[in-house]
């Protein structure tokens, strides 16, 4: 009984939790595409082109594996190497904060985002839950009217 | 939402900075509930975003914020500048979200 739970919970892990990384991942080039007007930078000065002013913006995300992937990297750490399915998490964490960043800039009609830094966290008792935080933050300016605008 | 100028950046872009009045900070501690804690689990199997854990996140830094801009006004400043955020975990299932920035007068 207890094994083939364990079995069915990796088979809908493997299987659900791949169709939804990839939908994530559909749907991030889709909303980069979309933001891609705003320049993010993580200089701390801002050139004189851009307005006087700004207002601090941010996205955040708490994101988690599947139960196959726990297994996969349980096994996996046995040996070392290349954890996969973590860079994958990391990545997705990462950029969905950034986005989300974005839509908050794009929103202000922002023209560029500065000083973007990263925090990280994990979330849940490790190893057996495996989500973490992400928080993008950073300072939206505008540009001076008509100054280089990007076309 | 409010009067001040929040930046993560060391000025405010195109403005002088007057006076400089301290340090100013915001922290708040946060714990899971079960109910949320329950729907995560069952999120853990097939993975993706928590939404219950970025929201209770959300709001918790949001508030942090607030406790910040409320010490920066007391003091009368207009802007609070080099903006940080920092996260730690107190136990399990508690989170701390600190918050933390100088508050300056600019013309």
């Amino acid at each position: 009984m207890g094994f083939w739970l364990f079995i069915i919970l990796l088979a809908v892990g493997y299987f659900i939790g791949k169709a939804k990384e990839q939908a994530h991942f559909k749907r991030l080039r889709v909303d980069e595409a979309a933001l891609s007007h705003i320049v993010e930078s993580n200089l701390k000065t801002v050139p004189e082109y851009y307005q006087s002013g700004g207002a601090l913006v941010s996205g955040n995300v708490v994101v988690a594996v599947d139960y196959f992937k726990v297994f996969a990297s349980t096994l996996k750490m046995i040996f070392g190497g290349k954890l996969r399915s973590y860079e994958t998490l990391m990545e997705r964490a990462r950029r969905e904060a950034l986005v989300r960043l974005k839509k908050q800039a794009d929103a202000m009609g922002a023209d560029a985002v500065f000083n973007v830094r990263f925090e990280f966290s994990a979330i849940g008792q490790q190893p057996k839950m495996g989500g973490v935080e992400l928080l993008a933050y950073g300072t939206a300016v505008k540009r001076f009217e008509g100054f280089g605008k990007r076309a | 939402m409010n009067d001040i100028i929040l930046t993560n950046l060391e000025t405010v872009p195109g403005r002088n900075m007057t006076q400089h009045l301290g340090l100013v900070q915001g922290n708040t501690v946060r714990a899971k509930h079960v109910g949320r804690d329950i729907m995560a689990g069952l999120k853990n199997i097939v993975g993706g975003e928590l939404r219950g854990y970025t929201e209770l996140l959300d709001d918790a830094r949001k508030e942090a914020m607030n406790r910040m801009i409320e010490q920066a006004r007391e003091r009368g400043a207009n802007a609070v500048i080099n903006i940080r955020f920092s996260t730690s975990s107190v136990t399990a299932g508690a989170s701390e979200l600190y918050c933390y920035g100088t508050a300056v007068l600019v013309e």
